[in-house]
């Protein structure tokens, strides 16, 4: 390295008219930009290059990391599927999916057991978990992204609870008695948690720009102004309604129909295709906003239509899962780890250790006490929670 | 001028030859007002007053002031960062304010004055977002789509000219404040602009990279048009560099001019209210501010 500091200090050395002729094969055209630096271009390029040097994300490093995690995930869901109040043998399971693939419907008619739990319990749930654990991870990146803080996660915006209570007066309204199966409730939902951002905007633009630190008090304010309508409306259901309500509200994850699967696949990943279309942008801003425009950002624009998409994301998710909480936060903060901090690996290597999380979550909240099952949002909950605290207590100085 | 009035047009014609005469200054800035907007209490008082200037292409303007006297704000403005309340501010001829977001950042570079960074972007990825700006347009294909090797040879180029290619795989979390500023510095030379805006770039520096930063600006300056303005609490540093010196007072420019008139003593002191010593360089014969000692500071 001294030889590449050397000649990297080219000021010292008083020659500065060189032979233009002479230069390095990394002298730069940079024909589409004004001016260049046509002066830097005489300093020899180290043979370790940035690239070499893997100080940057290339396309192998994005290809391999994200190809093992799908593989991970493959696995994970396989063995989510083994386990259960029935293990079910992994040469059955194999048998089962290949069955079902290969007949190309779901419905069989067959009098299985296996199939049966496989197909219309285990299988639908555990996409479920993916769908939702993929999302709030990545909404939980575009968060942080935005609001520079590594903590935020769509509840310390309000973002859930608005969800949640959107989805709570769906319920009041009498959208059915099962918080599932009713295509209404990502609507009310989505409205909620757009109801919260709207106010939080409203409240925190009150200057020219939207200051990040009035954007997060706003945040928690609202918090506490829904959790107390949300606990209201619940305390004047019906005490059975309000018990699915509690449950529904703790996390669940609950067998879905497969149409009602892919009504909310399509629907999330509608949202979550066009959060990754700002994956640069989200780099650029985590930058700071101040930077963020200097690097030609309109970043009023560009917070808004991310925090739409936030919401329209958190809205659906909390509509069918209620409040798992600390996924947006704990495994953004895990991958960020392995795979720096470039958001074009971090979003979709979130997704998907997002979605493995909470598949493995949600195993274990069903196996665990099994035949009973415990809200998978505990679980997360309790892994999240403790290393919340371990961030606020021992990486102060990663936090804003 | 329909075709200088294309911000495009006309940057691809200057880097096709170099060394044109350009028509317009860099900066044209007149008489531009400034004060931060809050609603409720109107007697707050203007942070920039009646602020006139002419930075001419290929120049080096430095910017000095008492702290509070609206330097930072004055910086920010020219960046487009905040807009003048009155006044009007011409890049190369055409109106800031009316130009796009991206069209700014293709010319301008800005360096911070300090940035803390929260996220573990590596030194080499946040050089590269320099080139952001360059980026091929497209609403919904920005976000995605990966560097150039042009980008990336013009990444490097930055990241030697100030000295840190050597860091390129360092987080910019663990970065001391002088290697940070070095990044930026070397974020905004990655920008390839004509116009570099700097807000104290040696404020955390050591001397050798003081010495070097400075010396590559005026390099890029002689070398490639490169129009400065830089902030800086540093007076010598100021008045050994840059080709004229701005001197601001509570919102409001005192002196404008090469260092030998801004340098003064009699109006150092009026404006900072203390006592100083001015000579000469020895080496440059230009105007060097010193302190007094405490024999002389003990009448004031």
């Amino acid at each position: 390295m001294p030889s590449i500091r050397k000649c990297s200090v080219p000021v010292k050395v008083p020659v500065i008219h060189e032979d233009p002729l002479k230069q390095t094969p990394a002298t730069v055209q940079s024909g589409s930009c004004a001016g260049g630096l046509p002066s830097v271009s005489r300093r020899v390029v180290p043979k370790s290059g940035i690239v070499a040097q893997g100080a940057i994300l290339t396309s192998s490093r994005w290809m391999a990391t994200v190809g093992v995690l799908a593989l991970t995930a493959m696995a994970v869901s396989v063995i989510c599927l083994h386990f259960g109040a029935q293990p079910i043998a992994y040469g059955e399971i194999l048998r089962v999916l290949v069955d079902a693939v290969s007949r190309k419907e779901i419905d069989g008619g067959t009098s299985d057991v296996a199939t049966t739990i496989l197909l219309h319990v285990r299988l639908p749930r555990m996409l479920l978990g993916f769908l939702v654990g993929c999302s709030l991870a990545t909404v939980g990146v575009a968060l942080q992204a935005l609001l520079r803080n590594p903590l935020a996660d769509p509840y310390v915006l309000g973002v859930s609870s608005g969800a949640a209570l959107g989805a709570a007066v769906g319920v009041l309204l009498g959208a059915g008695t099962t918080f599932l199966a009713e295509a209404a409730l990502p609507a009310y939902g989505f409205a909620g948690g757009l109801l919260a951002l709207v106010v939080v905007y409203r409240m925190a633009a009150s200057y020219e720009q939207l200051p990040i630190h009035s954007l997060l008090l706003t945040g928690v304010i609202l918090n506490a102004i829904f959790s107390a309508l949300i606990m209201f409306i619940t305390s004047i259901l019906e005490p059975n309604r309000s018990y699915g309500m509690m449950a529904w509200l703790m996390g669940t994850l609950t067998a879905p129909t497969y149409g009602g699967l892919a009504g909310l696949a399509v629907y999330l990943s509608i949202g979550l295709f066009l959060l990754f279309s700002q994956m640069r942008v989200l780099n650029i801003l985590a930058l700071g906003e101040d930077s963020a425009r200097t690097l030609g950002i309109d970043t009023e624009k560009a917070k808004r239509f991310i925090f739409v998409l936030t919401a329209l994301v958190t809205g659906a998710v909390v509509s069918v899962s209620g409040m798992i909480g600390f996924i947006g936060m704990v495994v953004p903060h895990a991958v960020r780890l392995v795979t720096g901090a470039d958001h074009r690996l971090l979003l979709p290597a979130s997704a998907l250790a997002g979605g493995t999380f909470l598949m493995g979550a949600d195993t274990i909240a069903r196996t665990l006490i099994s035949p009973a099952e415990i809200p998978v949002g505990i679980i997360t909950a309790l892994s999240g929670g403790p290393f919340f605290v371990y961030l606020l207590l021992w990486r102060k100085d990663r936090l804003a | 001028m329909s075709e200088l009035s294309d911000g495009r047009s006309k940057q691809e014609s200057l880097a096709g030859s170099a060394g044109v005469i350009e028509s317009h200054p860099a900066y044209d800035v007149q008489a531009v007002r400034f004060r931060y907007q809050s609603k409720g209490s109107d007697a707050i008082r203007w942070i920039l007053e009646d602020v006139s200037f002419c930075v001419q292409a290929g120049k080096v303007l430095g910017v000095v002031g008492p702290n509070g006297s609206g330097k930072t704000s004055l910086l920010k403005v020219l960046a487009r960062l905040l807009r003048p309340v009155q006044g009007r501010i011409d890049l190369f001829g055409q109106e800031l304010v009316a130009m796009a977001q991206q069209e700014v950042a293709c010319i301008i570079g800005v360096v911070p004055q300090d940035s803390q960074q929260l996220f573990p972007f590596t030194v080499a990825e946040t050089v590269l977002m320099g080139r952001f700006p360059h980026r091929s347009r497209g609403r919904w294909t920005s976000g995605f789509g990966w560097e150039s090797r042009e980008d990336v040879a013009i990444a490097e180029e930055a990241m030697m000219t100030v000295d840190i290619i050597h860091l390129a795989h360092r987080a910019v979390t663990d970065l001391s404040g002088g290697e940070r500023q070095r990044v930026m510095i070397a974020r905004a030379l990655a920008q390839t602009p004509r116009v570099l805006l700097l807000d104290e770039p040696t404020a955390f520096l050591d001397l050798q990279h003081q010495v070097e930063i400075c010396s590559v600006l005026v390099r890029l300056k002689e070398e490639s048009r490169l129009t400065v303005v830089l902030v800086s609490h540093d007076l010598n540093l100021v008045s050994q560099y840059c080709d004229r010196i701005l001197l601001l007072d509570r919102g409001r420019v005192v002196r404008l001019g090469r260092p030998e008139d801004v340098i003064e003593p009699e109006v150092l002191e009026s404006v900072y209210r203390c006592r100083v010593l001015v000579d000469r360089h020895p080496g440059t014969g230009l105007p060097r501010v010193t302190l007094p000692g405490r024999s002389l500071s003990g009448g004031m």
